[in-house]
């Protein structure tokens, strides 16, 4: 009772930030909504059982992608009036993408493929009351190693690619060489130097 | 009704956590005057109450009674909430820290992923200050502060995974347990450089010299906190703090063995101190960190903001990522004492 109490609370929330995403006027709080959309949806996650699901989420997409994303759109400055004149004017290409997503939505969920007791029989038999983090990592590096692979490897070429993307040589760049820096000793650049002092001179 | 009593019993457990943690920022910030002002040879505070212990008190008085001001375009809601963002998480992961044996909140199997979770949110509270004060120095603070927490939390993370496939588990309390046994037997031996590179990444996480470029007095004031004043700015002073103390808190579960006595299971010396209680071990521990803590902030200048780059990515994470293969290779081999 209590427990579902709390899933349409946050359920509510959910849609309701989601929505909002897509109709605040400022960038920043279309992703500070994101955000929460995000927030909302591990909390749900977590309450159906998938923790490492729920904590990831948080960790990656609200802890790192949502950050950056912040981090650019704060910087860019975006004219969301301008954003919007065209709303209505693409409108007739927009509707029916739209609808076309739905259908194939409705088509797929609708089916019954997902439904509890049309799933496939698991890849491992599950032991009563595991912690699923463990269960994962052990299906993942066994059964679905290849896959998991393959994706760390696409990955991998997305990153490579985007340094590309932004590697290039300026010249004349003033910046400094770490490795110049530590190898100079005090010898090449202080000289000491006896100057007698005038007292010392007096004296003599 | 049962549910009543529960909720009651669990407010009561947080209570006791949370006022504990705020009395420790109170006097860690009393500490920190202290001990900076005996390195550079002068007093600190000693004026308000015997040797000063009441000081931290002023302060709050003080800081309670002033007045927030709100800059005329800020971005009213963020400007206020921003502080409370980044106080929220800093006092959250303590919800799975556990003090001693069984002394903990919340005992959930993936504690250590939790903690990492919690502890990367705290970076919203600096952005969106930064950015609803609609000031350049805040703005510039910010976008500081938000590339180096994500960088550094790379490496940080990189460490944890070293300490995850050390302990076998994500549980704070079994990874204190699996390092059961006395100071040689603790994670920070077989895992000295992943060890190291945490604490740096954690010293530059809660923004402390010689990583405080976020607020830099020198250069931009008081970056993302530089039109706050009041109880506002107080919020953000209580987050740094307590998140010092969490930092320091994981440190010690991690890599010094949590609540066990460094004699534990030692012959002679083990029994002679088996009668003080893990809790007092576990702060002493807190302690020796956030003294380390006080001592970068008094002997070390601050770094530059590319250095710290460099350091981040062309250093620490390296390190780990070679580690984590030494470590692989140590797990397999069943070095003891820590992997047999």
């Amino acid at each position: 009772m209590i427990e579902q109490l709390i899933f349409y609370v946050f359920a509510a929330v959910l849609l309701f930030s989601a929505t909002m995403v897509i109709s605040v006027r400022n960038p920043v709080h279309a992703a500070l909504f994101l955000v929460l959309a995000f927030f909302n949806s591990a909390v749900l996650w977590i309450m159906a059982g998938a923790e490492f699901l729920g904590i990831v989420l948080v960790l990656v997409y609200v802890g790192a992608v949502m950050v950056l994303f912040l981090f650019v759109v704060m910087m860019l400055d975006i004219n969301v009036a301008k954003l919007r004149e065209g709303f209505i004017r693409h409108l007739y290409i927009g509707i029916p993408v739209a609808g076309v997503m739905v259908v194939q939505m409705l088509l797929v969920v609708g089916s019954g493929v997902f439904a509890p007791e049309s799933l496939p029989e698991p890849a491992m038999p599950i032991p009563e009351g595991a912690a699923n983090t463990p269960l994962l990592g052990s299906v993942l590096y066994t059964v679905y190693m290849l896959q998991f692979e393959l994706a760390a490897v696409i990955l991998l070429v997305a990153i490579i690619a985007a340094v590309m993307l932004t590697l290039r040589r300026r010249e004349g760049t003033k910046h400094q060489d770490p490795g110049q820096q530590v190898r100079v000793r005090k010898e090449d650049r202080l000289r000491v130097v006896k100057i007698p002092g005038r007292r010392q001179a007096d004296r003599e | 009704m049962a549910v009543l009593t529960e909720l009651i019993w669990t407010l009561t457990k947080i209570t006791a956590i949370v006022v504990p943690v705020i009395l420790s920022v109170a006097y860690l910030t009393y500490a920190e005057r202290r001990v900076i002002g005996a390195i550079q040879a002068r007093n600190g505070p000693n004026r308000v109450g015997p040797m000063g212990l009441l000081q931290p008190f002023a302060d709050v008085f003080k800081l309670l009674f002033k007045e927030v001001i709100l800059p005329a375009n800020a971005n009213r809601f963020l400007f206020l909430v921003a502080p409370l963002l980044s106080l929220m998480p800093a006092l959250a992961a303590w919800a799975v820290i556990p003090f001693s044996e069984g002394l903990v909140l919340s005992d959930i199997n993936a504690g250590l992923l939790y903690v990492l979770a919690m502890t990367s949110l705290g970076v919203y509270g600096v952005i969106i200050a930064g950015w609803a004060a609609n000031s350049k120095y805040s703005m510039l603070g910010a976008m500081r502060s938000a590339a180096q927490i994500v960088s550094y939390e790379i490496a940080m993370g990189f460490a944890l995974v070293g300490v995850l496939m050390a302990a076998g588990t994500l549980n704070m309390s079994g990874i204190v347990n699996a390092q059961a046994g006395n100071f040689l037997q603790w994670f920070w031996l077989p895992l000295l450089p992943l060890f190291i590179v945490y604490w740096i990444s954690g010293v530059a996480e809660t923004n402390r010299a010689p990583f405080d470029v976020a607020e830099g007095e020198s250069e931009i004031v008081a970056g993302f906190h530089v039109e706050y004043s009041g109880v506002a700015f107080a919020v953000f002073f209580l987050a740094e703090y307590a998140n010092m103390i969490l930092i320091s808190g994981l440190a010690v579960i991690l890599f010094l063995g949590g609540w066990y006595s460094p004699f534990h299971g030692i012959p002679v010396l083990g029994p002679m101190f088996d009668w003080v209680p893990g809790i007092v071990w576990f702060v002493l521990k807190v302690f020796l960190f956030l003294y380390l803590y006080l001592a970068f902030r008094a002997t070390f200048p601050r770094y530059h903001y590319d250095q710290i780059m460099r350091l981040g990515w062309k250093v620490l994470i390296p390190v780990t990522v070679v580690w984590i293969v030494v470590l692989a290779l140590m797990i397999l081999a069943g070095l003891p004492p820590w992997f047999n």
